[in-house]
């Protein structure tokens, strides 16, 4: 859907398996000049993070010369009321689309997983569209849907939005974890004397919690992350972060806007650093 | 309750659908057609809807259309038959998509082959260093790129203090490319890495052992296997390409003009929301082509894309 | 206590437009070990299912204990499953594993501890209390799956394909287990299998499925050497069949002609003078003789190939355009090679009318 859109959790169901070729293993030309190749790939993405990060330490005002080691600009941060409310909308949107997405998008996988029923194949191909259309489409489309039922925007039209992108990415990685949930466990459960419900609190849940979470992570990023469809649906008091900074660009690079962006790879590093563990510890089992 | 839930399976259909349902209806699709009923009517003085309906904003797309071939540099080599204010923004946005999309690939293929013949302990960590900008926010790292090619930014600021002449980096053609791989270079990595992850290297053997030589055993084997992640990858990197607003913009300085940030203009700086409408429902259309594309290409193959 | 522990009335199941079990009557006794055997697909499964209450018969009806299930949901039967898969949960220990159905009955805490451990012990687990499924081998598994069933003491333990994903070796020891334990606790099995040899070894009872419909129902000697079908016949150990016309049939016996040569048997079910029909001969059951027996069936063939394979010699001739399987057990210790027939040598081909069994397909 989108630039800033993890679209892929990938790998993450698979176990990893060595099959490297002994040969690879040898070093030749072409290992020689790959190895460079993704060296290099990986400087051109590291490197300007981490040239930002440096700067937002600089003391200097303007320019690109290192004049001195400061806190100031995250200390102004944190006393800049507007960041803050921009902060704190962004926390409250993500928080909440996060819950209503991952509950939605949960019980449309358990139904589109475990059911045959008429018009599958629509609803199917529904769900996909939010993650291939550009973000920009949705942004706009939803711009003209509030203009059009009148309704104010701000945190609301922005929750709902957020909901509508989130949603159908919670339901396709919730979809892939019930497709490889073993449903003889359930009837097991119910063998054993428990009824649905126990069956569902005491079996599928607890087994469903991995992806749950991991899905919930991956909403929670992406509401966290977006900028072009909050920037058509937000409203003059609702900014989220994003938004704020973006016109904070706009207006001309600042070390605040270093500052504030390393805070935000930081939260980056945070969430990644979480699902990675959860991938790596859900398929240690 | 339970006992009529358990009894019609129909009836947990629609329990457990209606939630979502009444979400993707109203708040995706109901836009969706609004856009398309607002993209044939007319503009008021203000830009912004109003009746009769008419193909007016379609029309001024194909207007002034004439057969001009030409050839010019544009950030990557472009190409040109015809010309035409809207469908050189078109083609433009078309054609450097895919340019950006095959820089992209042949940049992150070599790293996904790096990193799935990584011993595991590497590759792993080699798979988290890609997780990051994968999952970092798209804006935050533009701005980054941005600040990188400033004119005084950091590598200016080194040619100088080196007595270098200061290059024109930023606001260019070549700075959107650059803007556009960089942002999009996670998105083809990682299916690229799962697929080639998955790969059997004896297959490779098997193929050698048969008399292919490497490049047919690339061709004819490694290839259509996959191919699945290559897709991916490519539609990852070329639907936000074509969409993109935020590289346009900081990369771009808003000089080179490509779909999407055109439409965004419709509805920001210039108002014109019909026409607008318009240009986002012709978008879709492309995007559409590519999506349908890549499911042809992906059936019967497991689809990478979640 | 009802006259049967499950019984099947008339029961079918269509799933779309497969008709994956079809009108089967079949009851099982108390504390019988009763096998469903056929190959995949045959219909076997569903029926099992059926009876735990997974699937609900689209015809016919399934008692429990003289009940009738009805709509009764599987947590309502008392019935408990070891599934193929073993289906233990992954998150729980192989304690918790086995608590959850007494939990579910609301027996009391230590109670349910003792009962945990008696099974454990039952099952030669005793040290594995805590450990979670993945750490155990398949094997282990197994028994654990074991244990979780047969710890709530259902009326019927239904076993889908337990012993499906072990190997050949422990495959044979938990045949003989199984069996035991079954004499030890008394309690109605009712096992599905593919493998004939399987329900051979532990079947008390054994019923033959095949296109959704039962076959046969009787004991291994009598499905083995009664079957009633050709089907019976070759998917349970090996037979010869040769086709022909059923010429006269004398009370238990029967004449058929084969290809202008006649072979008296034992007259199958259906078997009329004049109907086709095949006379199935099982290959331990022939001999292979240097001059002609007194025996009806009695004709000369020539050995087209041997094969020793230790207990026995494995032999098939060819009686004019039909070959024929011969076991010869190896009842002689010797080195010597003309004791054997060879490749191309004439032979007596012979066997009892007892040993022939005549049947119509």
């Amino acid at each position: 859907m989108s630039t800033d859109t993890p679209i892929v959790l990938l790998g993450e169901r698979e176990a990893v398996r060595p099959r490297v070729r002994e040969a690879a293993q040898r070093p030749t030309l072409g290992r020689f000049v790959l190895t460079l190749i993704a060296l290099f790939t990986f400087a051109f993405l590291y490197v300007p993070i981490v040239v930002l990060v440096l700067f937002s330490f600089n003391s200097a005002r303007t320019g690109a010369v290192w004049q001195g080691f400061t806190l100031q600009w995250y200390e102004r941060l944190f006393n800049n009321p507007r960041i803050l409310d921009a902060a704190l909308n962004s926390l409250i949107v993500a928080l909440v689309s996060t819950a209503a997405s991952v509950v939605i998008g949960t019980l449309m996988a358990m139904a589109m997983e475990r059911y045959r029923f008429r018009f599958q194949s629509v609803w199917d191909g529904l769900l996909y569209m939010p993650v291939i259309i550009p973000e920009i489409v949705m942004g706009i489309s939803l711009l003209l849907f509030f203009a059009a039922i009148r309704l104010e925007r701000g945190l609301i039209t922005l929750i709902i939005s957020h909901v509508a992108f989130c949603m159908p990415f919670v339901y396709l990685t919730m979809r892939a974890r019930l497709a490889d949930f073993d449903r003889s466990l359930e009837e097991a459960a119910q063998d054993l004397g428990a009824d649905e419900w126990t069956t569902f609190r005491r079996i599928t849940l607890p087994l469903l919690m991995p992806g749950i979470v991991s899905s919930a992570l991956l909403a929670f990023t992406l509401s966290l992350d977006d900028f072009v469809i909050s920037f058509f649906v937000t409203g003059v008091g609702s900014q989220t972060l994003p938004v704020y900074i973006w016109g904070q660009i706009r207006r001309g690079i600042t070390p605040e806007i270093n500052a504030i962006s390393t805070v935000m790879l930081i939260l980056s590093f945070v969430l990644v650093s979480l699902s990675h563990a959860l991938q790596q510890r859900t398929s240690a089992r | 309750m339970m006992q009529a839930l358990r009894e019609h399976p129909s009836l947990r259909v629609a329990a457990l659908m209606a939630p979502g349902a009444f979400w993707l209806l109203l708040f995706f699709l109901a836009p969706l057609t609004i856009m398309g009923v607002i993209s044939f009517l007319s503009r008021d003085a203000q830009g912004f809807p109003t009746p009769p309906y008419t193909l007016e904003n379609y029309l001024t797309i194909v207007r002034d259309i004439r057969f001009a071939p030409s050839l010019s540099f544009e950030g990557g080599l472009h190409v040109r038959l015809f010309e035409g204010l809207y469908l050189d923004l078109l083609w433009r946005s078309i054609w450097l998509s895919l340019l950006s999309t095959l820089l992209t690939l042949l940049l992150a293929f070599p790293v996904a082959l790096f990193m799935a013949q990584l011993p595991r302990r590497y590759r792993n960590l080699a798979l988290f260093a890609v997780m990051i900008p994968f999952w970092t926010n798209f804006l935050v790292r533009t701005y980054a790129l941005q600040f990188m090619l400033r004119a005084n930014g950091p590598i200016n600021t080194l040619l100088r203090a080196l007595g270098l002449p200061p290059l024109e980096l930023i606001f260019t053609p070549t700075a959107v490319m650059i803007g556009l791989v960089y942002g999009n270079l996670p998105f083809m990595i990682l299916p690229l890495y799962t697929s080639l992850e998955k790969f059997d290297w004896t297959m490779m053997e098997a193929a050698h052992d048969l008399g292919a030589d490497t490049w047919r055993a690339f061709t004819r084997v490694m290839l259509p296997l996959i191919s699945p992640g290559l897709v991916a990858g490519s539609i990852l990197t070329f639907v936000p390409a074509i969409g993109s607003y935020i590289t346009v913009d900081l990369m771009g300085g808003g000089r080179t003009n490509l779909i999407g940030y055109s439409i965004a203009q419709q509805f920001s700086a210039s108002v014109n929301w019909p026409f607008g409408s318009a240009l986002a429902l012709v978008m879709m259309v492309i995007v559409t082509i590519a999506a349908v594309l890549y499911f042809r290409s992906a059936r019967g193959t497991q689809r990478v894309l979640i | 206590m009802a006259e049967y522990a499950v019984e099947l009335r008339d029961v079918t199941k269509v799933f779309g437009d497969v008709v994956a079990v079809d009108h089967v009557s079949m009851a099982v006794r108390p504390g019988e070990f009763f096998a469903m055997l056929g190959p995949s697909g045959c219909g076997k499964t569903t029926s099992l299912r059926m009876i735990a209450g997974f699937e609900r018969p689209t015809s016919g009806e399934i008692y429990i204990d003289g009940k009738p299930m009805g709509n009764t949901p599987p947590f309502r039967r008392n019935v408990n499953t070891v599934f193929q898969s073993y289906a233990l949960f992954p998150h729980l220990t192989v304690e918790q594993n086995i608590s959850f159905g007494l939990e579910m009955k609301g027996v009391p805490r230590d109670e349910i501890k003792r009962r945990v451990r008696e099974v454990l012990e039952l099952v030669r687990l005793p040290q594995m209390a805590n450990r979670y499924p993945r750490q155990m081998s398949g094997g282990q598994q197994q028994r654990v799956a074991l244990a979780r069933a047969l710890v709530n003491r259902p009326k019927v333990l239904l076993l889908d394909e337990p012993l499906g994903a072990l190997d050949a070796k422990l495959r044979k020891e938990m045949q003989i287990e199984l069996k035991n334990l079954q004499r030890e606790v008394g309690i109605t099995f009712i096992f599905v299998t593919h493998d004939q040899e399987e329900a051979l070894t532990m079947s008390d009872r054994i019923a033959v499925f095949s296109k959704g419909r039962v076959l046969q129902i009787g004991t291994p000697l009598e499905i083995y050497e009664r079957p009633a079908n050709r089907f019976v016949a070759d998917f349970i150990g090996e037979t010869n069949f040769l086709d022909g016309v059923v010429k006269e049939v004398n009370g238990e016996m029967a004449v058929i002609e084969v290809n202008g040569r006649r072979f008296v048997g034992r007259a199958g079910e259906g078997v009329r003078p004049g109907v086709r029909a095949s006379l199935s001969v099982r290959p331990e059951k022939l001999q292979l003789l240097d001059q002609p027996s007194g025996s009806p069936n009695c004709y000369e063939v020539t050995v087209s190939s041997i094969a020793y394979v230790g207990s026995d010699t494995r032999v098939i001739v060819r009686l004019g355009d039909q070959m024929i399987d011969v076991w010869e057990q190896n009842s002689i210790s010797t080195l010597d090679p003309n004791y054997f027939f060879g490749p191309g040598e004439q032979a007596w081909l012979s066997f009892p009318p007892e040993n022939g069994l005549i049947l119509v397909d």
